[in-house]
């Protein structure tokens, strides 16, 4: 590795803003393809419901109308990792907003008015709604077949009979005697809603059907290869009838992974004779037809001796799946093996149950399961804290994973895993841990401070595998075909910075193929669990050395050296020590061609890969194995003021540390931590789905659903970036997309008690939460 | 069906619309400008704002015919003859572009807060945007791509001033072109 590095961490800017300021850059929802049908859904507005009757004669009977299907000609079944789910609801519909019906139509008007055409009878059930009562016995299944369901056997363990997707447990040391023998106990039981992801980019999907059983589809997708695996399992066909396009993506935050709108585009585009169909869902499906982030009810028990150390922790987490299990059971899966904080836990139990209930389903949301499992987890520290009287960072310093200890599956923490209490501490020293707050002059406000931890490691099957390709144009510039999906992160800057230092070229001469194609881009398996810069990276330092080996060879034979003679920099290939005996990458990109007209070599094609090593799957019993790849940890430190009198809350300041192993781009790392940290005060303070007595979805437009606005603001924000090098990373680099958004509702809620005194266990900290908690106090005080 | 005219990007255009037609479809479909987006169809994202007659609308809430004999700016007009506008320009240096989908119609409110006031302070930025909602930047590096905006044109303007004073200057003297050649 050069001594200097000339690209990487560097602040290079992104490729891809001059498409994105000119408006060029096209979306699924910018795409049109000749021939193209427009689709509209019927939705059931019951949580739980038998469908007795469709009658679609009136919209059939509607000029433009060109295909309407219903479930019942549907006979797929759709899953990630537990089939459970129909293209169409077939029989019952088990939450609202669920597609019932689809139209494709000449044009969207004609699609909608279709839809409202359609006659649906219902006969409504009894919904199950809060996975708690979905666990008792004699509760209405969602699912009453599950036992019939395919599944990925020894990781995931559904339960017949019952409403259980996955039951994920962790088992450590002697739980009951630790907590026998503790000098100080605590039980607390945490809530944190569902949420949405919010993509300014709704789901889209074009997909045309093509004679032979193929099928071209283009998609806001975070994850191309994963689409055309699942279509392919899905309808049985081979993958390479599958050709699936991705092109810019308008955000994803995990919920463009898997699958989603493909398959119904497909389907309504063999009814219509194999013209492309397009389905675009409206803000209003965003919300109540795709997934959701699932709901939690944490209980968290920790016993802890009076010196200040963990002793034990148990927790059980309910997790609301709603109708079908998506990601959701792997977030309660990797939630478990991180549900006990970055923290040494001798003696740990831990239950994660995802649980079927009657409301929009769980997927993917960036930070995966933790930062719903740290809400409840670093809340229930700084309460420990109050009865061991002691100061909440001294007690996460006293008991953060440290060399020598292992984690709660078994795993030996090491000095490559990076520095929790380094992080720990920046915060600390950021917001000025240990001096009180200034007093605000109002006297109705208040102000206090907070900090919590948070870590992840990406949660992905043990063989999870990418690849990428460079090729050399003429001009000696590289171009690098990947597919992995740069949806906003940056990831594609910096695999161009790694691309120009391995090959000694300009970035300006590295390109990156924003259209994703599974025909001619490499394999990757998904876009998720900040993993992409990692492998992408460690896969594009490979094929870079590909091409250099061939650049030598080619110019060794070309200057009549050894290969090992030959040493590349500037775009050049020359002989060691005589750089005047040089050959410009130009003149070998192709082949090298003699003075007489002989050539030589043929066109620089790069070929690098990574595949996850060392992975184990998790013990069923005791959840004991290794599931990470690498961690990454951090911490937040917070101050905030808020008005006694209307429950307002403001952060007055924010600090993130996360150890990154490697900061490879530092404009787009902070980017992302600025970004990721206002998402989580969204989480924090105004998000969370609302739902009525029959699990009718209250709030699904920005009206009633808040997401924060240029107005909503820290005043401060604050990011901190260590690097203690991951052995393994790329330039020693971890990933750090999900986490800047983690533990920023752990670490207001532990700045709000030390505002105003009171333990607050449920999400959002919304101003009307907060005022009504304070006047509860005041009255009953 | 309604014949409608206007002016979009200051290229005159003629379309025969449906009643319900929004200025957006209209914008999207027919006009092939998409770079205005759809993010909610119902005015509550701001990512389909454009400028009617230099005022910031979302398009999605005007309908077609009302912007009959209107001027109409997009983000397609933004780059005058290949050139990056300084508010563009900002955009990139400031970081303030992620997955690009809230970027046009932050552009083109920014534009329109530039234009009535070429000196904003940090609030006026903040309520000029506020109508535009963005899930991936937290909107800090967004601010500041305003502000560096702003502080270039005006740096630009005085620039310009200075360049004109100095071309009176010279002329009264000389008589000749401006920086006295």
């Amino acid at each position: 590795m050069a001594s200097e590095l000339r690209y990487v961490g560097k602040p290079a800017s992104r490729d891809d803003a001059i498409d994105k300021v000119t408006g060029a850059a096209r979306y699924t929802h910018d795409l049109t393809v000749p021939g193209m049908l427009h689709a509209a859904l019927v939705t059931s507005p019951h949580a739980f419901a038998r469908i007795v009757r469709v009658d679609t004669s009136a919209a059939d009977a509607l000029p433009g109308v060109r295909a309407i299907l219903t479930g019942n000609g549907l006979c797929y079944r759709l899953g990630l990792y537990l089939q459970d789910k129909c293209i169409l609801a077939r029989g019952v519909v088990r939450y609202q907003g669920e597609p019932v019906v689809a139209v494709a139509a000449d044009t969207l008007d004609i699609a909608r008015e279709a839809c409202r055409l359609v006659e649906v009878e219902y006969e409504p059930l009894d919904p199950v709604l809060d996975p708690r009562d979905a666990l008792e016995k004699g509760a209405p299944l969602v699912h009453p077949d599950l036992h019939t369901y395919a599944h990925m056997e020894g990781v995931y363990f559904p339960e017949s009979g019952t409403n259980i997707a996955h039951h994920q447990k962790v088992r450590k040391g002697d739980v009951d005697a630790a907590f026998a023998s503790a000098d100080v106990t605590l039980t607390a039981k945490f809530y944190n809603p569902p949420v949405q992801h919010v993509p300014m980019e709704t789901h889209a999907a074009i997909a045309q059907a093509l004679p032979g059983g193929r099928a071209e589809i283009w998609t806001s997708s975070q994850s191309p290869y994963t689409v055309r695996h699942l279509m392919s399992v899905c309808f049985d066909v081979p993958h390479a009838n599958i050709r699936v396009h991705v092109p810019y993506v308008g955000g994803g935050f995990g919920g463009k992974a898997g699958l989603h709108l493909e398959p119904l585009a497909y389907v309504l585009s063999k009814a219509a004779a194999g013209r492309p169909v397009k389905v675009v869902a409206t803000r209003e499906e965003e919300f109540n037809t795709l997934p959701s982030r699932q709901g939690l009810h944490s209980t968290v028990e920790i016993g802890a001796d009076r010196d200040g150390t963990i002793v034990s922790l148990k927790a059980t987490y309910v997790w609301d799946a709603g109708a079908y299990a998506d990601y959701g059971v792997n977030v309660g899966r990797a939630a478990a093996y991180s549900g006990a904080g970055p923290y040494v836990v001798p003696n740990c139990w831990i239950d994660s149950y995802v649980v079927y209930t009657n409301k929009i389903f769980g997927t993917a949301y960036r930070g995966f399961g933790h930062l719903e499992v740290l809400w409840g987890i670093e809340r229930a520290i700084d309460m420990m804290t109050r009865k061991l009287d002691m100061d909440p960072v001294e007690f996460r310093r006293a008991n953060l994973l440290r060399e020598g200890e292992t984690t709660i599956t078994g795993e030996p923490f090491t000095a490559g895993h990076g520095s929790p209490v380094e992080c720990l501490d920046a915060v600390a020293r950021a917001i000025d841990w240990g001096t009180p707050s200034q007093p605000p002059p109002e006297p109705h406000k208040v102000r206090g401070k907070g900090i919590a931890m948070l870590h992840k490691a990406p949660a992905m099957p043990t063989y999870t595998s990418c690849a990428v390709v460079i090729k050399l144009d003429e001009d000696g510039a590289a171009d690098l075909l990947v597919s992995g999906v740069d949806y906003g992160q940056g990831t594609y800057t910096v695999l161009r910075q790694i691309a120009a230092e391995e090959l000694k070229i300009p970035i300006e001469k590295v390109h990156v193929t924003w259209e994703c194609d599974t025909a001619f881009s490499p394999y990757d398996w998904q876009t998720v669990a900040s993993r992409f810069a990692y492998m992408g990276g460690n896969a594009i330092i490979e094929a870079a050395a590909d091409c250099l080996r061939q650049i030598r060879d080619v110019a060794a034979r070309a200057l009549d050296v050894a290969p090992n003679e030959i040493v590349c920099d500037d775009g050049a290939a020359f002989v060691k020590g005589q750089p005047d005996r040089r050959i410009a990458y130009a003149q070998l990109a192709l082949g090298y061609t003699f003075e007489n007209g002989n050539s030589i070599g043929g066109p620089v094609i790069g070929h690098g890969r990574y595949i996850a090593t060392g992975l184990t799957h998790l013990d069923p019993k005791t959840g004991q194995g290794l599931p990470a790849q690498y961690w990454t940890y951090g911490a937040h430190g917070v101050e905030v003021e808020v008005d006694t009198q209307t429950g307002e809350i403001e952060i007055l300041d924010i600090a993130t540390a996360l150890d990154a192993g490697k900061v490879l781009n530092p404009k787009l790392c902070v980017g992302q931590i600025v970004g990721g940290v206002v998402q989580g005060l969204g989480s924090a303070l105004w998000e969370g789905f609302q739902f009525d007595e029959n699990g009718r979805f209250l709030n699904p437009a920005f009206v009633d659903y808040k997401i924060p606005t240029a107005k909503d603001l820290p005043k401060r924000s604050q990011q901190i970036l260590l690097e203690n090098p991951q052995p393994g990373g790329p330039y020693g680099a971890r990933g750090i997309a999900e986490h800047p958004m983690i533990s920023v509702p752990s670490a207001v809620g532990n700045a709000l008690f030390d505002a105003v005194g009171i333990e607050f266990t449920t999400l959002p900290l919304s101003y009307e939460r907060i005022l009504l908690r304070i006047r509860e106090e005041s009255e009953g005080a | 069906m309604h014949k409608i005219a206007l002016t979009v990007n200051g290229q005159t255009e003629r379309a025969t619309v449906p009643a319900s037609m929004t200025l957006l479809e209209l914008l999207r479909e027919p006009l092939h400008l998409t770079g205005t987006k759809e993010g909610c169809g119902i005015g509550e994202c701001g990512a389909c704002t454009v400028l009617l007659d230099g005022v910031p609308v979302t398009a999605c809430l005007v309908l077609a015919v009302e912007a009959d004999g209107c001027e109409v700016r997009t983000i397609e007009g933004e780059a005058g003859n290949g050139e990056l506008s300084a508010l563009q320009k900002a955009f990139i240096d400031a970081g303030a572009v992620q997955c690009g989908f809230c970027t046009p119609g932050m552009v083109m409110s920014a534009r329109a807060l530039l234009e009535r006031n070429p000196n904003p302070s940090d609030d006026e930025i903040v309520e000029a945007v506020a109508g535009n909602l963005c899930r991936c930047t937290g909107y800090e590096a967004i601010l500041q791509a305003v502000r560096l905006a702003a502080g270039r044109l005006q740096a630009k303007d005085e620039a310009a001033d200075l360049l004109n004073a100095r071309g009176t200057g010279t002329e009264s003297v000389g008589g000749g072109k401006p920086d006295g050649k």
